[in-house]
């Protein structure tokens, strides 16, 4: 990579992967559950997270010194917040029908434990545009593990993808040697994205065995 | 050469390969093996788990072959109603055991099929042996689904249950939940409109709806919920001439069930007699209610919560989730007086969902999923209060 040296192109790929925020360090999982049945609305949502850290990365890093450290919670609760709203008033401002689909979940992107853990852990300790790099790195990691489960939710819940219907209809009731396809109520129940998110984890871990915790 | 030696000299051939427990379980599942341990302490007794199974198993067979009777009755006598009239007449032909084999055959083999199937992959995977604890699922799960459940669905839900529901927790043994009503809950949640409504009870209900001859099978506790007086008798009820998953129906079978697996010592009778106890104490409160008058006739619940307490216990699937579900020793509590909460609290909760659930009047399913979870923390406190009685008593000693 000529644009990245080999120290930074590893803070991005890192979290995608082997560091990933929601399958290794378990943060986030409230709201993978949550908007994750439908595609639409986990791509939203990454992209509003990867915006939000990716920019409240920076901002902290350039404060972390001129901010005395007993308030440093407060301070970043107040950034973050200050960048939720603004992407909720752009949501509502070019995707209407969006953000009232995704409702109270973009406003508790502020709670989203991945973004004070970085704020905190890299943050706080590095100059801006490894910040930023950071922040973008976890919040696309992030993302990526809410597509995936947005992917198969949608897909084998309502048999759609984006909207549009990929599966087919329900079939006819012969009985026993019914045959054919049919939507998965359970996907769409938030218990399936737990599921579904420790099946991606129980793969990840059996694919690269030094990931697995000793206890 | 006999079978057993063949297999014998199967499983020697393939000792070191990768399917080697394959082929162990294979000669185990017919035979016993002849090697034992040959170092230390042993405890002699000719129960193993395999031998636990297959009692459990043994307890099952009437209400196997009662549901395979009891198909066959569903489907003619919702086609010719005069047949209700005599029931018991009517009920013991072989012309509803063709018909009842014909369609609960399937529901057993497949779920064995894939069951087992799953078992042996995993096996050959992390290297371990095949484990039993298939086999008495692999019969519940055909005697607890709806009689028309489509074939993939039912192998659909088997894989999810068996993997999700056992082998990530380290298979047979380790498991929280019970793994056959892990299944139903599957199917339950995943395929609402083919595990619920009064269509789906009877053979040939669904594939005759909307036709000139259509016919209908309302579960009782369907009736009840909807307010209405149930069709049929008392004694039906308890004999199991009545729609119902395959093999639930009967009462009568069940307690005979129970009745072995309780001499047998394989099933806990502390957790069937307090999980009964539990089931009337919810259901006289429910009657309570009702004869006070604090609930409106009209209300959704009333129907349910005005039946009397015992005949609870016989419509349903109250009889046989107590005696074959809660009792798991696997998923139980461990303790005595951990048996006794944990089968209390079954009867109690289950009875609470039935009434108040409003899209599916039954809730055992749900009662006994939740008392599985709670079990290990029942345990540890019945065990943490049993180390302090005993610390005081020490104390006292000393003092």
């Amino acid at each position: 990579m000529g644009l990245l040296s080999k120290k930074d192109s590893k803070l991005i790929l890192d979290p995608l992967a082997d560091n990933n925020p929601i399958t290794i360090q378990v943060l986030g999982i409230c709201s993978a559950l949550a908007i994750t049945a439908q595609l639409k609305a986990s791509i939203v949502m990454a992209i509003s997270v990867i915006a939000v850290l990716g920019v409240g990365n920076v901002v902290i890093s350039l404060m972390r010194n001129i901010m005395p450290s007993k308030i440093r919670i407060i301070v970043q609760l107040v950034v973050v917040a200050t960048l939720v709203i603004i992407v909720d008033q752009v949501l509502k401002a070019f995707a209407y029908s969006l953000s009232k689909e995704l409702s109270v979940f973009i406003g508790l992107i502020i709670t989203n434990c991945i973004i004070m853990g970085r704020f905190e852990a890299f943050a706080l300790a590095n100059k801006p545009w490894r910040s930023f790099l950071d922040g973008i790195g976890n919040a696309a990691g992030y993302g990526l593990i809410l597509i995936i489960v947005g992917f198969f939710r949608e897909l084998l819940g309502s048999g759609t993808l984006l909207g549009f219907k990929v599966l087919g209809d329900p079939i006819a009731k012969t009985g026993l040697y019914a045959f054919g396809y049919e939507n998965n109520g359970f996907m769409l129940l938030s218990p399936m994205a737990l599921i579904v998110i420790g099946i991606i984890i129980w793969v990840q871990r059996s694919r690269n065995k030094e990931l697995i915790e000793e206890h | 050469m006999g079978l057993k030696q063949n297999l014998h000299k199967l499983k020697e051939k393939y000792k070191d390969s990768k399917m080697a427990p394959a082929f162990n379980a294979l000669h185990t599942f017919l035979y016993t093996p002849n090697d034992t341990t040959d170092s230390g302490a042993h405890v002699r007794s000719a129960d193993d788990l395999k031998r636990t199974m297959n009692t459990v198993i043994l307890a099952l067979i009437p209400c196997l072959i009662f549901g395979m009777f009891n198909a066959g009755y569903q489907h003619y006598a919702a086609i010719d109603a005069t047949l209700r009239l005599d029931p018991l007449g009517n009920f013991f032909t072989w012309d509803n055991f063709i018909l009842g084999a014909w369609t609960v055959l399937p529901l057993v083999i497949v779920s064995y099929a894939v069951g087992l199937g799953v078992e042996f992959i995993f096996a050959i995977i992390k290297k371990h042996e095949v484990e039993e604890g298939y086999l008495v699922t692999g019969m519940l799960v055909p005697l607890i689904v709806p009689i028309d459940i489509p074939l993939w669905m039912l192998a659909v839900a088997v894989i999810f249950g068996v993997v999700i529901g056992k082998e990530v927790f380290g298979g047979t043994g380790m498991n929280i939940l019970n793994p056959a009503l892990t299944i139903r809950a599957f199917l339950f949640f995943a395929y609402p409109t083919w595990m619920s409504g009064d269509k789906v009870w009877v053979h040939g209900a669904q594939a005759m709806a909307g036709q000139p001859d259509a016919i209908s099978g309302e579960t009782i506790l369907g009736t009840l919920a909807a307010n209405n007086e149930p069709v049929y008798s008392t004694w039906d009820m308890f004999w199991g001439f009545i729609p119902g998953s395959v093999g639930e129906t009967s009462t009568f079978l069940i307690i005979i069930g129970g009745l072995f697996l309780i001499f047998t010592k394989i099933g806990s009778w502390r957790i069937m007699l307090s999980a009964v106890v539990g089931a009337i104490v919810m259901g006289l409160i429910f009657n309570g209610i009702a004869s006070a008058g604090w609930i409106q006739e009209s209300s959704n619940f009333y129907g349910l919560m005005s039946e009397p307490f015992w005949r609870h216990l016989i419509i349903g699937s109250a009889a046989f989730a107590i005696v074959y579900m809660a009792t798991d020793p696997v998923t139980a509590s461990q303790t005595n007086r951990g048996k006794w909460i944990y089968g209390f609290f079954i009867g109690f909760i289950g009875i609470m969902i039935r009434v108040f659930n409003p899209a599916y009047p039954e809730g055992f399913m749900l009662s006994i999923l939740l008392m599985n979870v709670f079990a290990p923390t029942i345990d540890h406190y019945v065990i943490q209060g049993n180390i302090k009685k005993r610390m005081k008593r020490l104390k006292v000693k000393t003092a």
